[in-house]
């Protein structure tokens, strides 16, 4: 493969790795972003020469490409290159590309980049999950980035086989242009910022099972994916045991496996693999803190919120929930009023995190009782297991405090 | 009975608009008073209310808002002494007209001598604003420049971020108010929601403290001129 680089590409790969070996031997951080962005300096089509000749799967959407991206890879099978550090801009695409060269890619893609990274990746499947508002200070409105969606993916040969989601309006229609779609019937239910037809403005109808719009844009019937009760994928029936949880992962499963699919990877080989996940990058995990055992759930704008507060169970586990404000966040939590807090009415919940006034007061709007917690010390100690929902920035920070248990 | 009515939240209601009403029931609620919130979707006629809520949208379902609103009674109720509380694009909706989507002009509902038109810059931050010798923190998110018509009075007095124009945000007339500080601002400023409700009631309010009023103190500290921020108004043009 290195008969194809460029002596200034050859530089610049050399430039990546070494940057990142330095940056994590400092442990300034995971080692990805540095390192792209100087290769990226060095030679600016960098990501194209390391990704010419590679079989790429891009994921992409609001919810679920860090999870999808890992049950990708994991289906996949051997050694997969990745960026698994969650950096999902070209710089950490750069990095991934360069720490492991074998063939087989799959990058877990920023909504706002696919369009850049789809033109200089040519992958062989692009899987879209879903669009929903989600850091609305940064990335403004949700319409747009379908909007650009549909312009770069109109762009694609139809040897890139898109997978996407048929009942996120917002995929239907940024996809509605490419060449050769995959269409996945997956449960969807958030569909706040989808109310009015992205073609035409006017009202969307939603049933159970379909939706349209009077101007004719509706769900695509020619569904190759359909994950009611049970999942068929082309055809074949799978029975899916996931060990990562909620319905919302088997959606993810479901759009992973079809992209398996896609790439000839066997579907029952591919099922044991993602069945068998457990934890993506710390999420879902339960980790002990002062002797307390806790569930860390990454939540981090509504539709996500909801989908995890539907797998609180139903017994006494104490809820923390931890909020920060900062860039990679979001710097307005005006958010937490689209999540469904009134479902932990009858319970106290324990408000952490820089934001936790926002949230406190959010929570006793929909009449949940709260402890602001000032200092951690003032959190509870007991046997009882905790669930912690935590956004970005939050969510790293408990992340690092805890161990393993 | 108060009868609080969220106009179009289907169209009306990204950024965590639907906070207002929640935060307008429960503190009315605290108080004893009985409350309702109804919610007048597209293809519903306008419900009888004395509290109208309007929140922010996105260019296209903010247009076809504003044509669903048009074609209903809404005017109407409003001369009627309705009270009504807009934020961003519900603010703008209100006006003689405003630009969405580029340079495209549409009519708005005409009921307030205000226009707007696209600034070349989209203001997304922190909106500080002196009203009524207080200050109102929140969070706006848009890119409208507007004006407002001679004699009619701002909503306050642009201290942090950009407001209307920099200078003034929003408009307040009998029965009309507005701000550019996107939902839910009732949340942050609890004195603000209590305003508005002893307007929508005719009647003042007992005092009432909640975990709201700790919440307003800690943004007043971060964002005040007096804790040490400068003013950062920029200009728009
Ligand atoms: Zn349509």
């Amino acid at each position: 493969m290195s008969s194809g680089l460029s002596l200034r590409d050859r530089v610049a790969i050399a430039s990546v790795r070494g940057v990142n070996w330095v940056s994590r031997a400092l442990r300034r951080g995971a080692g990805t972003v540095a390192g792209g962005n100087i290769g990226l300096k060095i030679s600016p089509h960098l990501l194209v020469s390391l990704a010419r000749d590679r079989t790429i799967v891009l994921v992409s959407g609001t919810n679920g490409k860090t999870t999808t991206t890992a049950l990708v890879a994991a289906g996949w099978g051997g050694d997969v290159a990745s960026n698994t550090t969650g950096a999902n801009m070209p710089a950490g695409h750069v990095a991934a590309l360069a720490r492991n060269r074998t063939t087989r890619v799959v990058l877990e893609t920023d909504e706002a980049w696919l369009g850049e990274v789809v033109t200089a990746t040519d992958p062989a499947v692009v899987v879209l999950l879903n669009l929903s508002r989600d850091q609305l200070d940064r990335a403004n409105e949700v319409r747009r980035i379908a909007e650009r969606w549909r312009a770069a993916l109109a762009t694609l040969e139809p040897s890139t086989v898109v997978v996407a989601n048929a009942n996120d309006p917002l995929v239907v229609w940024a996809a509605g242009d490419a060449a050769n779609v995959r269409w996945c019937d997956v449960p969807t239910p958030w569909r706040a910022d989808a109310q009015s037809c992205p073609r035409c403005t006017l009202p969307i109808e939603f049933d159970d099972v379909r939706w349209h719009c009077s101007c004719g844009f509706a769900k695509p019937t020619d569904l190759t994916t359909s994950l009611r009760g049970h999942l068929i994928v082309a055809g074949r029936t799978l029975e899916l045991s996931l060990g990562v949880p909620g319905v919302f992962n088997e959606a993810n499963a479901a759009m992973a496996l079809s992209a398996l699919h896609e790439l000839g990877v066997d579907l029952g080989d591919a099922l044991t693999r993602v069945n068998a996940v457990s934890t993506v990058a710390g999420r879902f995990s339960v980790r002990a803190w002062r002797g307390r055992r806790v569930r860390l759930l990454l939540a981090k704008n509504p539709a996500g919120f909801d989908a995890l507060l539907s797998t609180l169970r139903a017994d006494n586990d104490d809820v923390w929930i931890a909020i920060n404000a900062r860039l990679a966040d979001g710097h307005d939590p005006s958010w937490l009023y689209d999540v469904a807090f009134e479902t932990l009415r009858g319970r106290t919940v324990w408000c952490l995190g820089e934001r936790r006034l926002d949230l406190a007061t959010r929570l006793d709007y929909a009449d949940v009782d709260v402890r602001v917690v000032d200092d951690l010390d003032d959190l509870p100690t007991s046997d009882d297991p905790v669930t912690l929902f935590a956004n970005y920035t939050a969510f790293s920070e408990w992340l690092e405090r805890s161990t393993p248990c | 009975m108060l009868r609080i009515a969220t106009l179009l939240p289907d169209l009306l209601g990204t950024y965590g608009d639907g906070g207002n009403a929640t935060v307008l029931v429960a503190r009315a609620r605290a108080r004893g008073i009985a409350c309702e919130v109804v919610e007048m979707r597209r293809n519903d006629a306008v419900p009888t209310a004395s509290l109208y809520l309007m929140g922010g949208g996105e260019d296209g379902p903010q247009r076809l808002a504003c044509e669903v609103l048009r074609a209903s009674n809404f005017g109407e109720r409003v001369r009627d002494g309705a009270q009504v509380f807009a934020v961003c694009a519900g603010l703008q909706i209100l006006g003689r007209h405003f630009s969405v989507e580029g340079d495209d002009e549409f009519e708005g509902l005409g009921l307030v001598d205000i226009a707007t038109r696209r600034g070349t810059t989209r203001s997304v931050g922190d909106l500080c604003a002196k009203v009524d010798g207080r200050l109102m923190v929140g969070f706006e998110n848009h890119g409208g420049v507007t004006t407002l018509g001679d004699g009619l009075v701002a909503f306050g007095d642009v201290v942090r971020g950009r407001g209307n124009d920099g200078v003034v945000d929003g408009f307040r007339t009998e029965s009309l108010w507005a701000t550019y500080a996107h939902g839910p601002v009732l949340a942050q400023n609890p004195w603000l929601a209590d305003k508005i409700l002893e307007s929508a009631l005719g009647e003042t309010l007992e005092p009432f403290t909640s975990v709201a009023d700790r919440l307003y103190e800690e943004r007043c500290r971060e964002l005040s001129p007096r804790s040490g921020f400068e003013d950062r108004r920029r200009d728009p043009h």
